[in-house]
């Protein structure tokens, strides 16, 4: 079971890029796995070495030595579109991340990163830009993402709320997750099937006619 | 009192609707799930420690497609993950009693070719599936879309999941398609429209009368590539095309059930008057064979255009344009058609199906692929593969100098040893473009099955609508003319 999460102080990680799709968080090769391990690796794999497997010089993004330890990344709009792997938001956490800001994020990564208790923080176009000035001006600069307040705190004190799912802001204060909720409420479920047939039943059978 | 007008997707939602407590997502039932090898075993691992069950494996179906390979199933598979990941699935299907179409299996295939394939996908359900791809079932009218492995878990454990209602947007395409031009240049020239964003927060309703003329297999093409739009889902309504083409299949309704079941999705079409949040209309008389330049699969152009320079783009997106270009070792301003490949890519979830493969048959069928290309063919199911060889397009392929593969994803998502080497260039009938997405370093044009298959013959991307006619071949332009909607097993190009 996750661990309840509220709120966390860190210097941030700009990749000012948009359109940041789940095939350069977390690249295919790297869904062989049958559990979660080693998966900081395989974060932004391809970004950091070469095809030949030697890291990059200068090295990219998070393995910059100052970048180490950041648990926020500030990137620019629709971030992580493309594959519904799950495996994104895994390798953002196992890496440290905790959230993300952007002016959107594709539906199946944001559903990814709420169950994964890693926060989609959607900010404006105006916003994400005063952000970037302020990272480029202040690279080391300390943010506060407090959920129970649905709060950011900038180095200067300068703050600004910001809209979160509040089931999904419910479930992680809590370090819960929806399984336990939707089985407590198995008798709807159970009411509803009796008056709704199952539509098919995948059991094997034989062909009727050949399609 | 009339009811209020309602849109296709918002009769599916209400109809699934278990209960939704106030400041909650609704509980949605699932009413199919498609399970394959690379985003389940998380989600059994899950299962296990909760010490739950698959609710109802009467409703779940499983293949093996992502990791698989697609050479001579005897051969044994070398990749050790990828081995254990097979293996995994077998066995997870077999504990929690989940029927599975595995290796060896002659009902194997890409999730989404063979769930329409064998009847599985009807209209009006919800269908879902660890896979983005899950769209493609949309083609049914169907509110099919794609979930990550933490929603598996929780399909498994009670087949419904937590969702908000979508936003509808109405894509309406009218006229009537040119030769040559079929459901994916409409797909890729939508996502140049709206960009990769574009539909994010809602759900697609294709429309239209280039959308009604087109077979199951040119709308399943369509809906597939929904999610690289922005939208998680996209669907066609249902009608007479999609009845035929269900009809008789192995999981379809039968008898009786079946009268009733068409009765019901009669009523499924939106209704007269129902809003949609957004709507687009793109003229499908206009539209060209489309291909992709960069490295989202947004960035596409018609195939007698040239790259995009800076100055033709939004400022805000000239970085990103540099980088793609970068990347693809491309230049601004330079035209698409004549660009040098190393391989031809036809096959995946996209474009794997037997409509696609006769489409790209009719082309390579009497001529050579260039010398020095790589051509893999890759069936997207085991019964396309089956049928592809019982109509002889396996030796059309291959006396083209093309290779004919098993059956999966393979060089759509390079998980299985079918990959682009760096700084290879790929033309290929897949759904991304991404960097890497294909093998690492390597560059992909998306394009159609027809437009594939004529730059396999000459080696440069092309356009189909150029190629001179053969002795055993009227031409790729002669033979995409779209098909009547009254024939959904309409041969050749969509």
């Amino acid at each position: 079971m996750p661990e309840p999460f509220v709120r966390t102080t860190s210097r941030v990680i700009p990749i000012l890029r948009s359109n940041i799709d789940t095939d350069q968080i977390c690249p295919a090769r790297f869904l062989k796995i049958t559990d979660k391990a080693g998966l900081a690796d395989a974060l932004f794999f391809d970004w950091r070495f070469t095809p030949d497997g030697t890291r990059r010089n200068p090295p990219s993004f998070i393995d910059e030595p100052h970048n180490a330890g950041r648990q926020m990344l500030l990137v620019g709009d629709n971030f992580g579109s493309g594959s519904s792997r799950e495996h994104a938001p895994w390798a953002l956490r196992a890496w440290g991340i905790r959230a993300i800001f952007s002016t959107s994020f594709a539906d199946i990564f944001k559903g990814n990163a709420l169950k994964n208790a890693l926060l989609p923080i959607v900010v404006s176009p105006e916003r994400l830009a005063s952000l970037q000035a302020l990272v480029a001006a202040n690279p080391d600069g300390e943010w506060t993402v407090d959920l129970e307040a649905q709060k950011v705190t900038l180095p200067g004190g300068e703050s600004f709320a910001f809209e979160i799912d509040p089931f999904a802001r419910t479930m992680i204060l809590a370090g819960t997750d929806e399984i336990g909720y939707v089985l407590s409420r198995l008798p709807a479920i159970e009411a509803w099937e009796a008056g709704h047939p199952a539509r098919v039943d995948t059991a094997p059978r034989e062909s009727v006619t050949a399609p | 009192m009339a009811e209020r007008p309602r849109t296709i997707l918002e009769k599916i939602w209400d109809d699934h609707v278990v209960t939704s407590d106030p400041g909650a997502p609704a509980i949605l039932a699932i009413d199919l799930h498609l399970v394959h090898e690379v985003t389940s075993p998380q989600a059994f691992t899950g299962l296990r420690e909760r010490g739950l069950k698959v609710r109802k494996p009467g409703q779940t179906v499983a293949t093996a497609d992502h990791s698989i390979p697609t050479l001579d199933p005897s051969l044994p598979i070398t990749d050790e993950l990828a081995r254990k990941q097979l293996a995994q699935i077998e066995e997870n299907c077999r504990e929690f009693g989940i029927p599975f179409h595995g290796k060896g299996s002659p009902t194997r295939g890409i999730v989404h070719v063979i769930g329409p394939e064998l009847g599985l996908t009807q209209p009006g359900m919800t269908i879902v599936c660890g896979d983005s791809h899950t769209a493609t079932h949309g083609a049914f009218g169907a509110l099919a879309f794609g979930i990550g492995t933490s929603e598996i878990e929780m399909v498994l454990a009670t087949q419904t999941l937590l969702q908000r209602k979508p936003r509808n947007f109405k894509v309406e395409v009218t006229g009537r398609l040119q030769p040559g031009v079929g459901a994916k240049d409409v797909i890729l020239a939508l996502i140049a429209r709206i960009g990769v964003g574009g539909g994010t927060g809602h759900v697609f309703e294709y429309t239209g009368a280039a959308i009604r003329a087109l077979s199951m297999e040119a709308r399943m093409t369509l809906c597939n590539m929904s999610i690289e739009g922005g939208a998680r889902a996209g669907l066609v309504a249902p009608d007479e095309t999609a009845f035929a083409y269900l009809k008789g299949r192995r999981f379809a309704p039968q008898g009786a059930a079946w009268d009733a079941a068409v009765a019901g999705w009669r009523k499924l079409p939106s209704d007269e008057g129902a809003t949609y949040d957004r709507t687009i209309v793109i003229d499908g008389d206009a539209l060209e064979p489309m291909v992709t330049y960069g490295t989202n699969p947004g960035m596409g152009i018609p195939i007698s255009g040239r790259i995009p320079s800076p100055g033709d783009v939004e400022p805000a997106a000239r970085e990103d344009l540099d980088r793609a270009l970068a990347y693809m070792g491309l230049q601004a301003g330079q035209p698409i058609a004549g660009q040098k490949l190393d391989v031809v890519f036809i096959g995946s979830c996209t474009n794997g199906r037997i409509e696609d493969m006769r489409s790209a048959a009719s082309v390579l069928r009497g001529r050579h692929v260039a010398d020095g290309l790589r051509v893999l063919v890759v069936p997207g199911s085991q019964q396309v593969k089956a049928q592809a060889e019982s109509e002889g397009l396996d030796e059309v392929f291959r006396s083209a100098g093309a290779e004919w593969r098993e059956s999966g994803c393979s060089m759509c998502i390079a998980m299985n040893g079918d990959q682009l080497e760096p700084g290879e260039y790929g033309i290929s009938t897949s759904n991304r473009n991404f960097q890497g997405r294909q093998g690492k370093g390597g560059r992909s044009f998306l394009a159609s099955p027809l437009t594939a298959a004529a730059s396999a013959v000459t080696g440069v991307v092309t356009d189909p609508r150029t190629l001179q006619p053969t002795a055993t071949s009227s031409g790729a332009a002669a033979q995409a003319a779209p098909q009547p909607a009254a024939q959904p097993t309409a041969v050749e190009a969509h």
